[in-house]
């Protein structure tokens, strides 16, 4: 049964590996570069900060996706990187060397799940002891007491003195029987250099199959100085003696024979013409430390998932952003002209020119839906991200003891392409935090009178025209006297008359991490400071709150850069605005008697509210047709939960608009969320509600 | 031949226009169009320079007015007066000036360093005077102006 709910896992978890190999292959191609860049100087802080970023921004992601043995190397690798940001270690060039044969493995690591290309063990392993060599001691001889397993392992390929062929077919029982191969594979690891093949013969129906039925052949190739008899005895519970051939092959005939294991390709060769009938022959190359899920991982998504690259053609393309932004401003324009065209023709006789208006409106149409199709190219749904979490979280609570429950709520919040992938580095970095420090232990939960069980939220909404995400756990809270300590350590201004909210923001601060231990999981302090960079890069804003035992929220809040906002254009003077539909709760001419004045403040009474007017001439400081709140319209917004009515000359009309930034070339206008294009070609201002609000308050 | 070759090559293009009764020239390499100007949109808060806003095919760019910033000439909108749209910093700023003249092409040789003096910009933009034939450019820096603080066009809190 639990291979059944590995399966659906597996085929849900497909697309989601097809996007960590992405981001992997760039964060490694940055790492490369900037590599090379340095061609023997040593790197300042900021190309070492950069690179451990993408080693540990690769290495979240792995242990994400359960690639555990890609953690591996990445892992030593950060320490080593580590010591050299916190110049614990000088630095020598070396290294660079180094550094790149450990992005090569890893890349060969990737290649491996993703193209299902061959990953040679004794690599991997000789660079990580290559690279804990190199933090033991510069210039010291491999130490010979922990590596040696590794070292002899690595050169057993060479000195071995036999070259075994192992051809294992199970029963078909062999899982019910409560045989668990990874265990055997790894006791066959220990007699010498192993590498497995699983070969498919023939599965039947896919309908029919029974997925706890071991339906596979094994193919092992070991290299050791072991007998055929010492191997027999770790098969001798598990295989009778026809279900298990073994084979001694001569050592030459690694290079002259055609039936050698080495290569892959042949391999693949090898099995077609074994099975010339069998549809989907899958044969499951295999590393040398086998864990069971992934060995039978491959073999069932061999050619859905893992063999995607080699095998199918996708489904999609990747165009470049610039050219999608271009064929989106292209489009913006096409509407402005379209509606400019429209403007003109409304003036002329609708029955002389009944074909013109017809054609017109039939073009209306179209460029809607193009335009709405461009969009929805950039647009994507928050799940995507979100949906990367669950599995985290209960891999982080297994590893940590922990029993944390994760909610989403507004996972069908659409924002850009652009914004999931930077957003995807600094979420993650968050949740990871929670698991890590916030939430506590189930005794020490239960001692302090919460649920053993901890909670974290993730929530995506669209707010008065930003998008903000919060995470928020139930944990610990922020720990007050630690940061200010850690901070005062670290030579970060800090001083005990600080409010909460100047405390909180210290956290940010590079190489920050009040953590006591650094595991694998946090604590090296460069989640945070990753988490404002890119963050800030967007436009956006962090803010954290936190109540020492209750827990933390920290809020990310981003602008809608190229979202589309539904909006209502109203008049104040020469002026249009844009205000978000969302935040609109309804609007209003107000009657004298509804009007008040308290403490010298105008409020309108609609129905038991007593609601504050902001007139927006006002705070904008326009030329308004109408001064007096009975004579203009009363808009009125909520703003997080805060009310206000906001007093403009008229309504005018609804509109889909097309955000654009001010920002690009101009500052941020305090009160607007961006602008539009109206139909008139002219510029119009949308409006932040949460913004004005705060104007207003500030005003009085 | 060899000489005049040569100047040519180190010669650079300038942009020249007029503010008030002062010419001035920038370098041509920033200067993305020339346009009339057109209604902008206002924005809130914003200092009197700043115009506002105007949609260039799709781009927001704001637009300065250099009359009014230094206090030359008379704002006058109408059918001719001029927008230099340039690029600057990575953004696209409009100016709107009294006129645009010529394009000129300037040797070092007829570059003389910036005296003291009382033009209507301050002398820490003007990089130098270049003189041609009997006229006299002011030529000014204008990446450095635009994103000066005073010019309230880059957030610096940033």
């Amino acid at each position: 049964m639990k291979d059944h709910d590995q399966r659906a896992l597996n085929i849900d978890m497909a697309k989601f590996n097809q996007v960590f190999f992405e981001e992997c292959g760039e964060h490694l191609a940055e790492m490369e570069q900037i590599l090379m860049s340095l061609a023997d100087v040593e790197p300042d802080d900021e190309q070492l900060n950069a690179i451990f970023r993408a080693a540990h921004s690769i290495k979240g992601g792995a242990g994400m996706f359960g690639f555990h043995d890609m953690t591996i190397v990445t892992h030593v690798l950060e320490t080593l990187l580590d010591k050299l940001r916190t110049h614990e270690m000088p630095f020598s060039s070396a290294m660079i060397d180094l550094f790149l044969e450990a992005g090569d493995v890893i890349a060969m690591q990737l290649s491996g799940y993703r193209d299902g290309a061959e990953v040679r063990q004794e690599a991997v392993d000789l660079i990580r002891a290559k690279l804990e060599h190199m933090i033991e001691g510069e210039g010291a001889p491999p130490a010979p007491l922990e590596m040696t397993r590794v070292e002899s392992r690595a050169v057993s390929g060479l000195s071995a003195d036999h070259r075994y062929e192992l051809l294992f077919t199970p029963d078909p029982d062999l899982f019910q029987r409560g045989v668990r191969l990874e265990n055997l594979m790894a006791e066959l690891e220990e007699l010498g250099s192993l590498s497995v093949q699983a070969q498919v013969s023939d599965p039947g129906d896919l309908n029919a199959f029974d997925p706890t039925l071991c339906l596979t052949t094994w193919r092992f190739v070991l290299e050791t100085t072991a007998s055929e008899t010492e191997i027999r005895e770790i098969f001798e519970f598990v295989a009778d003696e026809e279900q298990l051939q073994v084979r001694d092959i001569p050592r030459d005939s690694r290079a002259a024979g055609p039936d050698a294991a080495e290569t892959q390709p042949e391999s693949f060769d090898q099995v077609k013409k074994e099975n010339p009938g069998a549809a989907p022959a899958a044969v499951a190359p295999a590393t040398a430390q086998p864990s069971g899920r992934r060995t039978s991982d491959t073999s069932e998504m061999a050619p859905s998932a893992f063999g995607r690259r080699a095998g199918e053609t996708e489904a999609s393309i990747r165009v470049g952003v610039t050219k999608v932004d271009q064929l989106i401003n292209q489009v913006g324009e096409l509407v402005i002209t379209q509606l400019m065209l429209a403007q003109t023709a409304a003036s002329l006789d609708p029955v002389l020119y009944e074909d013109l208006h017809r054609s017109l409106l039939q073009l209306e149409h179209n460029t809607r839906d193009l335009q709405q199709s461009v969009m929805s190219i950039r647009l994507v749904p928050i799940s995507i991200v979100f949906s990367r979490f669950p599995r985290m979280v209960r891999e982080l609570a297994t590893k940590l003891g922990k029993q944390a429950e994760l909610k989403t709520i507004g996972e069908t919040t659409e924002l850009d392409k652009g914004l999931i992938e930077k957003i995807t580095d600094p979420l993650t970095h968050l949740v990871r935090n929670c698991m890590d420090h916030a939430l506590e232990p189930p005794e020490v939960r239960i001692a302090a009178g919460k649920k053993p069980v901890g909670t974290i939220i993730l929530r995506a909404s669209q707010i008065g025209g930003r998008i903000v995400i919060t995470v928020i756990d139930d944990g610990a809270g922020l720990n007050r006297e630690k940061i200010l300590n850690r901070a005062m350590e670290h030579g970060i201004p800090a001083s005990d008359s600080m409010t909460d909210e100047e405390v909180w923001p210290l956290i940010f601060a590079p190489g920050f991490s009040t953590a006591d231990a650094v595991t694998d999981i946090s604590g090296r302090g460069v989640g945070m400071d990753v988490v404002l960079s890119n963050v800030q890069s967007m436009n956006g804003r962090v803010t954290i709150s936190s109540e020492s035992g209750k827990g933390t929220q920290i809020t990310i809040s981003l602008p809608l850069t190229l979202a589309i906002l539904d909006g209502l254009s109203v008049a104040v003077g020469d002026d249009k605005f844009i205000i978000p539909l969302n935040s609109i709760v309804e609007s209003l001419q107000p009657t004298i008697g509804s009007l008040k004045t308290v403490n010298g403040k105008k409020m309108v009474q609609v129905r038991d509210d007593y609601i504050p007017i902001i007139p927006l001439f006002e705070l904008f400081n326009l030329r308004a047709q109408v001064t007096e709140a009975e004579k203009g319209v009363l808009v009125l917004i909520d703003a997080e939960g805060e009310k206000a009515a906001l007093m403009v000359d008229a309504l005018l009309d609804e509109h889909q608009v097309v955000i654009k930034s001010i920002e690009t070339n101009y500052r941020k206008v305090e009160g607007t969320a961006g602008a539009t294009i109206l139909g008139d070609g002219r510029v119009a201002l949308i409006l932040d509600v949460a913004s004005l609000l705060q104007m207003h308050k500030k005003s009085m | 031949m060899q000489t005049e070759s040569e100047t040519t090559q180190a010669a650079s293009e300038y942009l020249t226009f007029m503010l008030a009764t002062e010419t001035y020239g920038i370098d041509i390499l920033k200067v993305q169009e020339i346009r009339g100007y057109d209604t902008v949109t206002h924005i809130a808060n914003a200092p009197e320079f700043i115009k506002g806003v105007i949609n260039l095919r799709g781009v927001i760019v704001p637009i300065v007015d250099m009359r009014i910033k230094f206090n030359v000439g008379e704002p006058t909108y109408h059918e001719f007066t001029v927008v230099i749209i340039m690029n600057v910093l990575d953004r696209v700023i409009g100016m709107v000036v009294d006129g645009v003249s010529d394009v000129v092409a300037l040797t070092p040789e007829q570059i003389r360093p910036a005296p003291e003096m009382g033009a209507a910009l301050d002398t820490n933009y003007i990089t130098g005077l270049g003189t041609q034939s009997d006229r006299m450019l002011i030529l000014v820096d204008i990446e450095k102006m635009m994103s000066s603080e005073e010019m309230q066009l880059i957030d610096h809190s940033r």
